[in-house]
């Protein structure tokens, strides 16, 4: 209607080769953007880490040497391999959690389907939309070549982890490098602020009349819950590496106790940021995997509003837990109570959630197409990763498990399973819709069950070896730990196998173009966006639906 | 089409104002990241949190017969030429009696250098309870070329030590005092 008026006529123009791109306001473009680029950075951070696991694949330095020897030309290719080693953890933590879940879950698919679902014609700043995506690859860009910046004396790279503590951080990494990654955090953090500001005033704003708060569907509750995650955390994060940077670069001592600071603050700003993030990386694939439970199992799904303010009651309380990441920096036994127990207190809504899916599906006529096998994947391994977060919850217990392998594994079956599991059950489930092609069902298949065998032969044995007392972050490890090693390398190159099937689907999907019509899925896919034709009109909704 | 432009001019406003209301909620999250470093000091001082130890005038009218041993630790930051150690090893004290100590410092360089302490104390709970009536560690102290000096330090011990459930058994504490250099 308003698209109708006379001063509107632009918005009929269809953009077309790069203009379309890199000038785009539209939120479908945008989305794919960001999908895209997800999909591009998962490869780089997924080939960092193949070389760390062939590295640890067996005892002893042997790849890393190697690479700084002939590929990077180091003079001492011992010690250069042991950096290199500290640089790739770096990158791979940076580049997974920025560069990959963030832009798939919030950028790819929120953009694309907040609109959607809540009826609106695209996001509330399209203008703003085009910035936040376009500052991501740059950030991208300043990390990579951060990778190639001086760094500690005759060392290329920042090794102090994605967790960037002082006094490693400062002293530790002297050199541009480390101000590269700090840049690369600023242009990403500020990105995912513009976006969260965008999409929560898409929500608030914009939904059609009778889209109700309560009437949302929990993929759009999800992302309001993540964009509050990201303003309130995100800027915290920017004060804190802005205080690291004058900390390096400018004699300030924020963090450094011979001018009056303190380290351990940084620790507390870090994980005010840090632990949200987390669920900024989970909340998303909550949602989707809400949608799609209900929709395969054809019923609505159970208890939406304990589903919707489960999520808000996860939001609010991992705000309040952070400190449950520093049980070992010397806090007293009282303040070390307070955290075991907030932080438990988050298996309640996570465990309402849980067993609302397993309620959705128990009596539903239940389909096990892609989207519903990664579905319930996820809920597989989450649930894994939820239950060693419980254990590591406990101070005592982390005393003992802090910064080993048992972590590693821990946050592996959340983030890089269950978030990852997340993404590719989005994908399936919207890619006919967004691209308007049948995927072949059979490839999606193949590539979950290998995905499923890789990934847990990949994490699960790390438990193992962590409970051995295996500490992270080391590029070698005595002979006793040999035998578990070899296995996760093992299921992680059948992992990176996976996502090379993953590839092979989308390039025949594309080459086989078979129409995927409206909606593929049937009339439990009740939510507007499959209302539309797929691919939806690059302008949806100039009228706008009416909610009952 | 007029009632639809203004609907249209409406929730433009309406779009701005929630933009703004969240630009400026960044902005305080922005100012709250730097508040919370002179917050975590104030927070530090006034709870001993992480051992920081209190500040007296005047020492304790209540003198308990349980004792302490107190322990004394000395470091040196790598680019400060001085040697710094304690006198004694450590103190017998009764809890809320003045206990007066030193610490002997030299500088090796054949230059005046000025040099500052940070200091703590170890179990950090212990921290709100140690009051300093008299340190070094109040002021820089400056050391002219191979000078060497007594520098004292002045404590007793806040019979509320006494009733602290999370000190029932501790009877060790140390002092710790780590000096850096001060540029001028």
């Amino acid at each position: 209607m308003a698209t109708d008026t006379a001063h509107d006529d632009h918005a009929h123009h269809t953009p077309t080769g790069w203009r379309r791109w890199l000038l785009s306001t539209n939120h479908k473009d945008i989305g794919t953007l960001y999908l895209v680029f997800a999909i591009f950075a998962g490869f780089v951070g997924g080939a960092v880490s193949m070389g760390m696991r062939i590295e640890l694949a067996e005892p002893g330095m042997q790849f890393f040497p190697w690479i700084a020897e002939y590929i990077a030309g180091a003079d001492d290719p011992v010690n250069a391999g042991k950096h290199l080693f500290n640089v790739f953890t770096t990158a791979h933590g940076l580049i997974m959690v920025f560069f990959m879940v963030m832009p798939a879950l919030i950028g790819g698919f929120g953009n694309w389907f907040v609109p959607l679902m809540i009826g609106a014609p695209d996001m509330a700043f399209p203008r703003m939309n085009n910035i936040s995506f376009w500052m991501v690859p740059p950030a991208m860009l300043l990390l990579v070549i951060s990778m190639f910046m001086d760094g500690p004396s005759g060392f290329t790279g920042t090794g102090g982890g994605w967790t960037i503590y002082p006094p490693l951080s400062t002293s530790g990494q002297p050199g541009p490098a480390m101000d590269f990654a700090i840049f690369a955090l600023h242009m990403a953090g500020a990105a995912s602020i513009l976006g969260a500001i965008n999409i929560i005033t898409t929500i608030f704003n914009m939904r059609a009349p009778g889209m109700t708060i309560h009437k949302m569907p929990l993929f759009v509750w999800s992302m309001l819950v993540t964009a509050f995650l990201l303003l309130l955390s995100m800027p915290v994060l920017a004060g804190a590496i802005t205080m690291l940077l004058t900390d390096r670069n400018f004699g300030t001592a924020f963090f450094d106790p011979s001018g009056g600071g303190d380290p351990i603050l940084f620790q507390h700003l870090f994980w005010f940021f840090g632990h949200p993030e987390v669920y900024i990386m989970i909340l998303p694939a909550f949602g989707i995997v809400s949608q799609v439970v209900a929709t395969f199992s054809k019923k609505a799904v159970f208890g939406y509003m304990a589903m919707a303010y489960a999520m808000s009651a996860i939001g609010f309380v991992g705000f309040v837990v952070w400190a449950h990441h520093m049980y070992t920096v010397g806090m007293d036994v009282d303040t070390q109570a307070y955290f075991v127990f907030a932080t438990m207190v988050i298996a309640v809504p996570t465990g309402v959630k849980i067993f609302s899916w397993i309620a959705t599906m128990w009596g539903g006529s239940v389909e096990f197409k892609v989207p519903m096998l990664w579905a319930v994947g996820f809920i597989f391994v989450f649930t894994v990763g939820g239950v060693t977060g419980v254990v590591l919850a406990n101070a005592a217990a982390d005393r003992i498990m802090h910064d080993t392998y048992y972590v590693v594994a821990h946050f592996h079956y959340v983030l890089s399973l269950g978030a990852v599991f997340g993404i590719f059950c989005g994908w399936y489930y919207w890619f006919p819709k967004m691209s308007g092609y049948m995927y072949s069902e059979a490839i999606g298949r193949i590539h979950f069950i290998v995905t499923m065998i890789g990934v847990n032969l990949l994490f699960f044995p790390q438990h193992f070896l962590g409970l051995a007392g295996m500490p992270r972050r080391y590029v070698d490890y005595p002979d006793v730990y040999a035998g578990w090693n070899m296995v996760s390398s093992i299921g992680a190159y059948i992992s990176y196998g996976a996502a090379l099937i993953f590839i092979f689907g989308v390039w025949k999907a594309f080459r086989d173009k078979v129409p995927a019509g409206n909606n593929p899925w049937g009339e439990y896919a009740d939510t507007l966006e499959w209302t539309l034709s797929s691919p939806p009109p690059f302008h949806q909704f100039s009228t706008l639906p009416k909610i009952k | 089409m007029a009632q639809i432009e203004e609907g249209h001019h409406k929730q433009e406003i309406k779009t701005a104002k929630t933009a703004v209301f969240l630009a400026l909620f960044v902005a305080l999250m922005v100012g709250m990241a730097y508040a919370a470093v002179p917050l975590y000091e104030a927070f530090c001082q006034v709870t001993g949190f992480g051992g920081t130890t209190q500040r007296a005038d005047t020492g304790s009218d209540i003198i308990l017969a349980r004792t302490v041993r107190v322990q004394f630790d000395a470091n040196v930051a790598d680019d400060l030429p001085w040697d710094f150690k304690p006198v004694q090893r450590e103190v017998e004290v009764k809890i809320g009696e003045s206990q007066l100590i030193f610490y002997n410092a030299t500088n090796f360089a054949n230059k005046d250098i000025k040099g500052s302490a940070i200091f703590n104390v170890s179990p950090a709970s212990a921290g709100a309870y140690f009051n300093k009536i008299e340190c070094f560690c109040f002021t820089e102290q400056m050391l002219n070329a191979h000078q060497t000096v007594d520098m004292p330090v002045e404590f007793f011990i806040d019979p509320d030590y006494a009733t602290d459930p999370d000190l029932e058994h501790v009877n060790i504490i140390t002092l710790s005092y780590t000096f850096y250099p001060v540029e001028d």
